[in-house]
């Protein structure tokens, strides 16, 4: 009988198993409740925040990759990552593992903003919540697709926008694969039209102040950006009309008050180290960096650990040539390098944890300045004052009014912003060239990455891949 | 209450008149000499009731019912298999074995006689592999078992080996086989936060296992349903027989050193290259050599700068940097084994201490474990029995072979950098001196300065009972478990700061994790022979769960470097813990017939839930039969007599992978998206609701044969392996914000022969036999959708083509004219002709990819001979891999590349192309220029080798010295590991796999060297002694 008894108990426990193949994860959520409640929604915000700040986004690999290839004659790139040395070379393949990162963590991020604005109507606690987590998404993907589409597509005006392709735009969040997301690539026209749409609302539903997170001016600011870029030189009445709406876009940042220009250069560096993690204030968007969280690409490719800095560090990859530096004038704060050994570093980015600045308000000065001297305006000042007013605080005398034009603006421009990822974009803009490449050569142009090629039949690649 | 029993079952079987017990009593002898033979096991055939005869070669067992077959089994010996009748006495001999066809084979829930299988079965004995230094319990496959592939991957102790049963039969999900410990599916993978993937296998003592079985085919595995598909490797611990209690004490010593140097340029060699290097650049823009801003004075101040000015005044003046990687490795073991028991109670216990040192710096590796097995006959019905294993694993380890730490990493430093720094006496680029001093980090301060230590605890345990409930019916319950606690710790300071960029001041981590196995299995075993038929049947269920809890810490900012715990870190940096499960619910049912000992046939079914699958097919049904044919046994071939054993077999079945990770089938959100300091999700899979196992069908045909009275004895076989539902990672357009989507598509095949020999070549006092064996394997792509999956530099899946292909342009040499690397442009016109113009570096992208090589090996081959003469005794293993071929990329593109970076470049590089009309393979250097260091075929080589695995001499005291001493054996031996190594592949081993790419994908990314540390050679001194 006790044998009976075993087996019996033993078929019970054979029956009873089956419910325990219902192991739910531990760490992740089912995608249908995960946007159910406002606090869902704010925690995905959030969560393109942290996507934003990924080093293949504005955790630094995007102004690398820009000043790399931007700069072969400033930069001696003496680092191995393939991706980044073909950049630095403009010798891009397709398969370039850089150019595929960016790609995939951009529309990644623009899948996490979408995620936020198709939840948007679960924020009831106000109004004002609800504009503002929706402005700040726009906001995310806005950036995003500018920064896709100035990388991977053709500049703005090099032949037809309405015919030249752009990259593929996406406004819905992915929740299953369908035919309808293989998607063919927008023109680039159709997604500076985006971009525009996304930022102005975002302008107007964004906060004035907000943290460490997207403000109004920080949406005002990259309009003024993507239409001093649609601007060109001014060579058309439609590039005068948007340089008009990028000067006063600048103006109206410069105007808030709320970012205003440091008096010290070097105060705006090193902001883990001497500013307790805090961006400055002249910072209008930046990606804060901590050590428990986030990397500065930056950091790691221009920066070099330095015995005397401790908490400094990176690969010393970006070795900065003795043409760079012979650019500066004697007594200039931007002259702001490191020796270490025989070579030289940039300074701004020896912060292990460095918060990445995205715009400062010295852009803003410089963008007015250019579009008022090609529009022949004074709109907030002249151009002659917002130049010297950074000049000034680079510790140089005041240019005259004589030697002001449009190459001295332009190198102020160089000198103030260099290496924090504007390079590539402003030869391209201003029909420039470096190293006797073009600034409309394919070579400029990162490819659509090779897999998504192969993956996507609607796409087609870039010229010269 | 039999009655019951019988109706409860509904067994449509007849059984027997229920008849008194009886004991049956015998002695059994050596049919040479007629001495008694102790120790042999005497079963009643089909049934678990056995015993094993005494010192005076005496057994004495009670059986129940009529009649009945007792075999009688003795290691080196031939079975017997005698008829009771109604004898109660039974005397047998047994003759020297000299066919291995009547052992028992282990075949899962249960063993059968060798030659009674009609699956392909793989089987190492546990005395095969005793005292060899093996890296880990899997290497002990290597060579001995045909088809098995195992690659020992690294020379870092502790780390993961890869093992491929028939080929890679899957793309995404694993492909290790499944390892079942004495019936319990072990853990064998858990993460880890520091280096490459450990081995969990490295927790069990080789000297304690018994046996290892390879099930191979479809009808061997089959039992194990959707967990077969790789193979499934049955370890078997020993047991202890009843009789004389043996004891056995062995130690063993040693040393170890790298098998192999690459040759670096010295620092005059390399001034020349470099200079040859920067020469090109500085004409080419017309810069003077001596302009401050040429590159020819930038590559001075780079000598001198990296020396500590000491190549100004000392150009000559090398460092070989690979002494600042290698060191001596120590090997010490010891064990103690006691075994025996009486009829009612078994036991084998056992302890072994292993220490050992790497042979890369700072690498070690201490294992102490404890095994208690027990069999205890309670009664004439039960019995009941425990395995018990303990082990404590130290190891202290090595970062990955992609980081700057990487020991070996250091050879691309410059050969004029001093292993000191002369200004403090310190490691070059260790503080106060000049961090940046050195190309790259120097990996030796991060192992002066930090250490990284992993521990283990594993308990691996089992406890079983099994009834009797009628003559032919037994039940077996057994519960197991598998419980590998971990934690990692380690430490860096702040002189690693150059590496550890957050190390300012130190930093710590400290990670746990467990790991708790469950498994419960109950089966019944039903055996009965009816006239000349015999059939055994087992049935059963099997339920397994696996829970996995992950844990860890880090700090920074430490008071000083005495304070090395998290406790005093001022920032807790990061923090994590995680945790995962998987679950098993499963049937099965096997039936083996035989019909008058030469028509066999095998039936299997497994049906398994699992948790991982989507809930649109949450259970699968896994068949499998076989049937064999033992045509020595018609009377056509028995007058034959040379043939002594002629079996044909053929098998078919079906089975799955479920190794496809824990919850691919779920669309989900992570919630480990947080931003400065606010918490953030984020969508991180796509879901697919569908998602089930990948089913691999597979046919084998085997002859087995045996000749000249089973001197001569072996296999062949032919397989095919189809798996479809391959679990894939397809591709979808990452706008969607996603890389891919887990689907079951897409069909690859596995095909190939085995071929096993088994010799003995002179039975006399001079004993010498042979075992050879060798596997051809094709593996092909045959579907993927037309996708293009890479991994790895080059590896990639495309259809039509092995996995992994390693698929680039085809370097085309050098233009003798000027010095250019040239590609093949290999594009096909519109006819179909195949351009073979070249390219150079500026039209590379016009050069099409196509498929230059494969990292999985055509034919794999073992062989051992082993001699025995009086007292002495020698072992000699080789084994081969023919037909692979591996990437060097990883460290060629800097290492060989022409002097395309600053790193120091191997010898050969010297002859890179000078003059015109010059005919080289290497391109001209220059510097900072990629001419040729492009992803190419020039970096993709043949990785075939032949190894002469072991050598073992070994010496036996004579009985006549024994008795004195009181002992029964006394044996010194010398035994060496990797002695010789005979291949064209010019870095350090042919036998590896970067750590770097083989966590990125498994399956794909094999083949890949990225400055992996090479195999040790070891030479070691033991000692064995048994009383």
């Amino acid at each position: 009988m006790k044998k009976l008894i075993g087996l019996l108990l033993l078929f019970a426990v054979i029956t009873s198993c089956d419910d325990k193949l219902n192991i739910k994860p531990f760490q992740n959520l089912d995608q249908e409740k995960a946007l159910s409640t406002e606090k869902d929604v704010l925690v995905s915000l959030i969560g393109a925040y942290d996507g934003l700040q990924s080093v293949n986004a504005y955790g630094g690999d995007m102004h690398v990759l820009a000043e790399l290839t931007g700069n072969s004659g400033d930069i001696f790139f003496t680092g191995t990552f393939q991706g980044l040395s073909d950049a630095w070379k403009a010798e891009m393949a397709a398969t370039n593992g850089n150019a595929l990162s960016m790609w995939t963590r951009a529309y990644d991020v623009i899948n996490r903003a979408n995620n936020v604005l198709s939840a948007k109507e679960k924020i009831v606690s106000s109004a004002e919540t609800k504009d503002r987590v929706e402005g700040e998404a726009l906001f995310i993907r806005a950036t995003m697709y500018f920064e896709l589409v100035r990388l991977y597509a053709k500049t703005w005006d090099d032949g037809d926008n309405a015919t030249n392709l752009g990259v593929p735009l996406v406004l819905e969040p992915t929740k299953s694969i369908s035919a309808t997301d293989f998607k063919a690539r927008s023109t680039v026209a159709q997604v500076y039209q985006q971009i525009i749409t996304d930022l102005t609302k975002a302008e107007s539903l964004l906060p004035v102040t907000n943290g460490i997170y997207a403000t109004k001016n920080a949406a005002t600011a990259v309009i003024a950006r993507v239409k001093l870029t649609q601007g060109v030189t001014g060579s058309t009445p439609a590039q005068l009309a948007a340089l008009g709406e990028a000067r006063d876009a600048a103006n109206r940042v410069i105007a808030s008050a709320r970012n205003p220009l440091a008096s010290s250069f070097a105060s705006l560096w090193f902001t883990f180290l001497t500013n307790a993690g805090n961006s400055p204030s002249e910072y209008i968007f930046s990606m804060k960096v901590t050590n428990q969280d986030g990397e500065n690409a930056l950091s790691t490719y221009f920066g070099i650990g330095v015995s005397s800095i401790p908490g400094s560090a990176g690969r010393g990859d970006c070795k900065i040539t003795a043409t760079h530096r012979a650019k500066y004038t004697a007594g200039d704060a931007r002259n702001y390098f490191q020796q270490v050994g025989t070579n030289f570093y940039s300074r701004k980015h020896l912060d292990r944890f460095g918060n990445v600045p995205l715009v400062r308000i010295a852009e803003m000065y410089l963008t007015r300045a250019e579009a008022n001297f090609r529009l022949s305006t004074s709109v907030g000042d002249s151009p002659l004052a917002d130049v010297n007013r950074l000049r000034a605080r680079a510790g140089l005398p005041n240019l005259g009014s004589g030697s002001l034009n449009i190459e001295a603006i332009l190198n102020e421009r160089l000198l103030e912003l260099a290496f924090e990822g504007s390079r590539l974009h402003d030869i391209k803009r201003t029909r420039g060239s470096q190293s006797g490449i073009l600034w409309n050569s394919p070579k400029l142009i990162f490819p659509i990455p090779q897999v998504e090629i192969d993956t996507n039949k609607e796409l087609v690649q870039n010229v010269g891949y | 209450m039999k009655k019951i029993l019988l109706v409860c079952f509904s067994f449509a079987l007849v059984f027997n008149v229920w008849a008194q017990d009886r004991v049956v009593s015998g002695k059994v002898t050596s049919t040479e000499d007629g001495s008694a033979l102790p120790g042999v096991s005497v079963v009643l055939k089909g049934t678990t009731n056995g015993t094993v005869t005494d010192t005076e070669g005496n057994y004495k067992l009670t059986i129940v019912g009529g009649g009945g077959t007792l075999a009688f089994s003795f290691v080196g010996m031939t079975g017997s298999e005698v008829e009771i009748g109604e004898r109660s006495v039974v005397d047998v001999s047994l003759g020297l074995d000299v066919k291995q066809l009547s052992e028992i084979v282990v075949t899962g829930f249960g063993g059968q006689i060798k030659q009674d299988l009609t699956g392909n079965i793989a089987s190492v004995k546990g005395s095969d592999i005793a005292s060899i230094q093996m890296p880990s319990l899997d290497a002990a496959l290597q060579g001995r078992a045909a088809g098995v592939f195992v690659n020992n991957s690294s020379g870092k102790l502790g780390q993961a080996v890869t093992v491929r049963v028939r080929g890679t039969s899957s793309i995404s999900a694993g492909s290790e086989p499944l390892y079942v410990v004495d019936g319990v599916p072990i853990t064998v993978s858990v993460d880890n936060q520091y280096g490459g993937t450990t081995n969990p296998l490295v927790d069990i003592n080789p000297n304690d296992i018994e046996s290892l079985e390879v099930l191979k085919d479809a009808s061997a595995a089959a039992i194990y349903g959707s967990r077969a598909a790789n193979g499934v490797i049955l370890i078997t611990t020993k047991r202890g027989k009843s009789g004389k209690t043996s004891v056995s004490f062995n130690y063993q010593t040693g040393v170890s050193s790298e098998t192999r140097r690459v040759d670096f340029l010295n620092s005059e060699q390399y001034a020349e290259l470099i200079f040859r290097a920067a020469k090109y650049n500085d004409d080419r823009g017309g810069v003077p050599l001596d302009d401050p801003g040429s590159d020819t004075q930038y590559a001075k101040d780079l000598m001198s700068y990296h020396s500590f000015g000491q190549w100004d005044t000392d150009p000559k003046k090398t460092y070989d940097w690979q002494d600042q990687a290698f060191q001596q490795g120590k090997v010490n073991q010891a064990d103690l084994q006691v075994s025996g028991g009486n009829d009612k109670t078994k036991f084998f216990a056992s302890m072994q201490h292993l220490s050992q040192e790497g042979i890369m710096f700072g690498n070690s590796l201490t294992r102490t474990t404890g095994r208690l097995n027990i069999d205890q006959k309670a009664n004439d019905w039960l019995n009941f029995g425990l395995t018990m294993s303990l082990a404590r694993t130290l190891n202290v380890r090595l970062p990955g072979d992609g980081a700057f730490s990487n020991p070996l990493q250091s050879v691309a430093l410059l050969p004029m950098t001093p292993f000191t720094d002369p200004n403090t006496g310190l490691p070059t680029g260790t503080p106060p001196g000049d961090i940046n001093v050195g190309l790259y980090y120097n990996p030796r301060i991060s192992l002066d300065y930090g250490r990284y230590e992993q521990e283990s605890f594993r308990n691996l345990s089992n406890i079983y009972g099994t009834a009797k409930l009628l003559p032919s019916l037994t039940f077996q319950t057994e519960f197991g478990v598998d419980i590998l606690s971990q934690n990692e710790e380690g430490y860096f300071q702040s002189q690693t700061i150059r590496n550890q960029t957050r190390a300012a001041n130190g930093v710590g981590s400290n990670a746990s994790a467990f790991v708790t196995n469950l498994n419960a299995q109950n089966y019944f075993t039903y055996t009965k022979d009816i006239g000349k038929s015999s059939l055994n049947v087992v049935a059963g269920m099997q339920y397994q769960q696996s829970t996995a809890k992950y844990a860890d810490v880090e700090g920074l900012d430490f008071p000083s470097d005495s304070y090395r715990k998290i406790a005093s870190a001022a920032t807790k940096s990061d923090g994590s813990s995680s945790q995962t499960e998987f679950s098993f619910n499963s049937l099965f049912l096997r039936a083996n017939y035989k019909f008058n000992n030469k028509y066999l046939a095998t039936f299997s079914l497994r049906r398994d839930g699992s948790s991982r699958f989507g809930a649109n097919s949450r259970y699968g049904v896994f068949p499998a039969g076989s049937v064999g044919w033992v045509i020595s046994e018609e009377n056509f071939l028995k007058s034959v007599t040379p043939i002594s054993f002629l079996k044909l077999r053929a098998s078919y079945g079906q089975v799955g992978n479920a190794e496809i990770g824990n919850f691919p089938q779920l669309g989900l959100f992570a919630g480990d998206a947080g931003y400065a300091g606010a918490a953030g999700q984020r969508p991180s899979q796509l879901g697919n609701p569908d998602l089930r196992w990948e089913t691999t069908e597979q046919v084998d045909i085997g002859l087995d044969f045996g000749f000249f009275n089973n001197r001569l004895t072996g296999e062949i076989d032919y397989y095919e392996k189809n798996t479809s539902g391959l679990l894939l990672n397809v591709n979808v357009p990452r706008s969607s914000g996603f890389i891919s989507q887990v689907r079951n598509v897409g069909k690859l095949q596995n095909r190939g022969f085995e071929f096993v020999l088994n010799s003995q070549n002179l039975v006399g006092k001079l004993k010498w036999n042979t075992s050879f064996n060798i596997g051809y394997n094709e593996n092909k792509v045959i579907d993927i959708q037309g996708q293009i999956i890479d991994a790895g530099d080059y590896n990639r899946v495309q259809e039509g083509q092995p996995i992994g292909v390693f698929y680039t342009v085809e370097y085309a040499g050098v233009d003798p004219a000027n010095g250019d690397a040239l590609f093949y442009k290999n594009t096909t016109g519109p006819d179909g002709s195949v351009d073979r113009t070249t390219v150079n570096r500026l039209n590379y992208t016009q050069a099409q990819r196509k498929a230059v090589g494969k990292p999985n090996p055509d034919y794999i081959a073992g062989m051992t001979n082993n001699f025995s003469f009086k007292g002495f005794d020698l072992s000699i293993f080789f084994n081969g891999v023919f037909g692979n071929q591996i990437s060097t990329y990883g460290m060629g593109r800097f290492s060989s590349a022409n002097m395309r970076f600053e790193d120091n470049q191997t010898v050969d590089q010297l002859g890179a192309w000078t003059t015109p009309g010059q005919i080289t393979d290497i391109p001209q250097a220059r510097f900072f220029q990629n001419n040729g260091a492009q992803l190419s075929s020039r970096y993709v080589v043949d990785g075939s080798f032949i190894r002469l695995r072991n050598v073992t001499f070994g010496y036996s005291l004579p009985t006549s010295v024994l008795s004195r001493v009181k002992l029964e054996r006394v044996r010194f031996y010398v035994s060496g590991l990797n002695l010789l190594t005979f291949t064209n592949y010019p870095f350090w081993d042919p036998e590896v796999n970067a750590d770097i790419q083989a966590a990125r994908n498994v399956n794909i990314a094999q083949g890949n060297d990225f400055y992996t540390p090479p195999q040790p050679r070891t030479i070691m001194f033991g000692v064995n002694i048994g009383l």
